[in-house]
């Protein structure tokens, strides 16, 4: 299976430390995932063992149906980054360089200082306020993993042009934003090993495997409200928060 | 007033169009009725293919997707709503099919659209539209339900309306190809674990499935109600996955790669994950849970005509599975009675309820409650705050009660 591997895992490190020819640098290690989570993803993939992998019902190429990508459609397709860093292409970016590119690209939507702005998402800040009663989820107070601020500025960003930055610039732009949080020094520099080792604050936070059913109602037909007669606690009548629902479709722009 | 008066019948004449009498008539308040002929069975109609792609009766102009203008600051990242109290089976018109998009529907030309099939997998597989369609197929119906669906009510009662509370969910006939069909074809690594679906949106839209369920019942779709995928569910590929979150039902489907490990997202940390009050982040949360809801009467749908017989209907649903009964309660949960379910009950397919009514013209607090088949029975709003927090965004699949005033007005209430 270890041609497998290469193909997704290994094709990564090549194109990490090979392609730019960067002898000096030290070859790409993957992040280690920590235990539990990877046993507990191991788990979901066979619903934890209520469905086993299926033998499949032919062998590879049965149908003759369709051509075999080349290397260079797959490669540029292909620009998921895992949470270990696999997937990060060659590249680096500083935080200084991070911040004029952010003032150029994003700062019109997120703000000035990644506090959000309009109604698009704030970017910066909350660390520490997942257990309080004003969560604030943001990159920094909840992502678990660096990988996933590169590859979403890479894949979606800027909102207006997606994926048309290049990966210097994603580096900057991922050093940036993790200064911002105080997650990274302000002479951090971005690249694939420096973001795969990259440690988040709510790392440990999450629960991978689902806790449903959570609630646990009874198909009760007769003395069902346990005190007396059910009180209104709410009416959407008064909240004035309705758009209109006859008529052409209501944009609300009227006082709302 | 059998028959149009003396003014609309002048007027007819100086429109000189026998089409003409029945707006006339309706505009002057006339009923037409027998014994009289209605205007449009005294003249020639419309022809065929006088409207090559057919359209609603433009009497039914008011059913149509609506949004929250202050959910999100733009369009191109935003939900629109089905209209289910116009919708009378379990099939949702396709033009009435909610969307909710990330950055915007794309416009993808079917000859330049490919589909691969990558990462741990012995041969990788490009595909053509063409090429996916000679794949064996099957045609299952499935409703697709954003998680987010209802997340407005979470604090309280606020959206008057049973289309912008229950709304982010259609059900649909599903044709296309099995993605183990495809996931045989390209062979699967022993070692590989997950499937990253991408779509080719903007956002290039991207979640993390486990394989066991890319084996189950997920399907390669282009195929919706006897048509084509419309651009905005996908067209001209989308993933299907049964009975789980919309989001993770790829639309503009570009690629499948097979891997070892989740990607982890953001569409799967920031976005469809559930922070508990705890301060506990759930990854993945991705089955629907059961949940029903009558439509009618609903706001949108009051009661008119006074005390007498009305049907309660509405739909059930679970992404477990069937749904195995449902009760109604007119009491405000006091007391519940059970519903009529209606054929076809499907897995992860909306179900048909109807329930008959005297009402006594008195205020009322109607209710619907599921229970599907795995035994789980759709919770009320104060059990699912105990667990989730009093304001979280999804998974609310809550009992909806409808407050029935005297006047037969419907209003969108909450109870302790």
């Amino acid at each position: 299976m270890s041609s497998f591997l290469n193909r997704l895992f290994g094709a990564a490190v090549l194109i990490g430390v090979g392609a730019h020819g960067a002898l000096a640098a030290p070859p790409f290690k993957p992040a280690p995932i920590p235990a539990t989570d990877l046993s507990t993803w191991n788990a979901e993939a066979s619903d934890f063992g209520k469905h086993p992998v299926k033998k499949p019902l032919h062998v590879p190429g049965f149908y003759k149906i369709g051509t075999a990508p080349t290397p260079a459609q797959i490669t540029g397709w292909t620009i998921t980054v895992y949470p270990n860093g696999v997937g990060l292409p060659p590249g680096q970016g500083t935080v200084a360089q991070g911040e004029k590119i952010y003032g150029q690209n994003c700062a019109m939507c997120h703000g000035t200082f990644a506090e959000g702005k309009n109604g698009y998402p704030q970017l910066v800040g909350g660390v520490g306020s997942l257990k309080s009663a004003t969560q604030t989820k943001t990159m920094g107070s909840y992502w678990p993993f660096a990988n996933t601020v590169w590859d979403y500025i890479n894949r979606a960003m800027p909102f207006y042009a997606p994926h048309t930055l290049k990966p210097d610039q994603v580096y900057a732009l991922t050093a940036y934003l993790l200064n911002m949080n105080g997650i990274v020094h302000s002479s951090f520099v971005a690249n694939a090993q420096s973001l795969a080792d990259v440690k988040m604050p709510d790392r440990n936070g999450w629960n991978w495997k689902d806790p449903r059913p959570a609630t646990h109602n009874i198909a009760c037909m007769s003395n069902c409200a346990r005190s007396g007669t059910p009180k209104i606690t709410s009416n959407a009548v008064t909240m004035n928060l309705t758009p209109h629902l006859t008529g052409p479709v209501d944009h609300m722009k009227n006082g709302k | 007033m059998t028959k149009p008066n003396r003014r609309d019948m002048f007027k007819v004449g100086a429109a000189a169009g026998a089409s003409m009498i029945a707006a006339s008539a309706r505009a002057a308040g006339a009923p037409s009725a027998p014994p009289a002929d209605n205007a449009w069975s005294n003249s020639l109609g419309h022809g065929v293919d006088s409207r090559p792609y057919g359209q609603p009766s433009r009497f039914e102009k008011n059913v149509v997707r609506r949004y929250i203008p202050w959910l999100s600051p733009t369009r191109d990242a935003d939900a629109s709503f089905t209209p289910l109290q116009d919708q009378p089976g379990i099939i949702t018109s396709n033009g009435l099919f909610f969307e909710r998009y990330h950055s915007g529907r794309p416009t993808i030309n079917p000859d330049q659209y490919r589909l691969m099939i990558s990462g741990l997998v012995r041969k990788p597989l490009l595909l053509t539209l063409n090429d996916l369609m000679r794949f064996p197929s099957v045609s299952h119906i499935h409703f697709i339900e954003c998680p987010a669906n209802g997340a407005t009510e979470w604090p309280a009662a606020q959206v008057n309306s049973l289309q912008l509370t229950h709304g982010m969910i259609g059900c649909s006939v599903w044709t296309g190809v099995k993605l183990s069909t495809l996931l045989d074809e390209v062979g699967v690594a022993p070692d590989a674990r997950w499937i990253v679906a991408s779509g080719s949106d903007g956002a290039h839209m991207d979640r993390s499935l486990p394989l066991w369920k890319c084996l189950d019942d997920c399907i390669i779709a282009y195929g919706q109600n006897g048509e084509a995928l419309r651009p905005e569910q996908g067209y001209p590929v989308r993933l299907v996955v049964p009975g789980w979150q919309g989001n993770v039902n790829i639309k503009w489907l570009r690629q499948i790669e097979v891997s070892k490990i989740p990607a982890i997202t953001r569409e799967e940390t920031s976005e469809y994950s559930e922070l508990l009050p705890s301060g506990e982040a759930l990854g993945f949360t991705w089955v629907m849970d059961a949940k029903s809801v009558i439509t009618f009467p609903c706001p949108e749908k009051p009661l008119q005509g006074g005390p007498g017989f009305y049907e309660i209907r509405g739909f059930a649903w679970s992404g477990r599975g069937k749904v195995k009964r449902v009760d109604v309660s007119v009491d405000g949960g006091k007391t519940y009675r059970p519903a009529k379910l209606d054929d076809p009950v499907l897995s992860k397919c909306l179900t048909r309820f109807t329930f008959p009514w005297q009402w006594d013209g008195k205020p009322a607090l109607i209710q619907s409650r599921v229970t599907d088949e795995t035994g789980y029975v759709q919770p009320t709003i104060v059990q699912k705050h105990k667990f989730w927090g009093n304001d979280p965004i999804y998974e609310n699949n809550s009992i909806q009660t409808w407050q029935i005033l005297a006047n037969g007005k419907v209003n969108n209430v909450q109870l302790s």
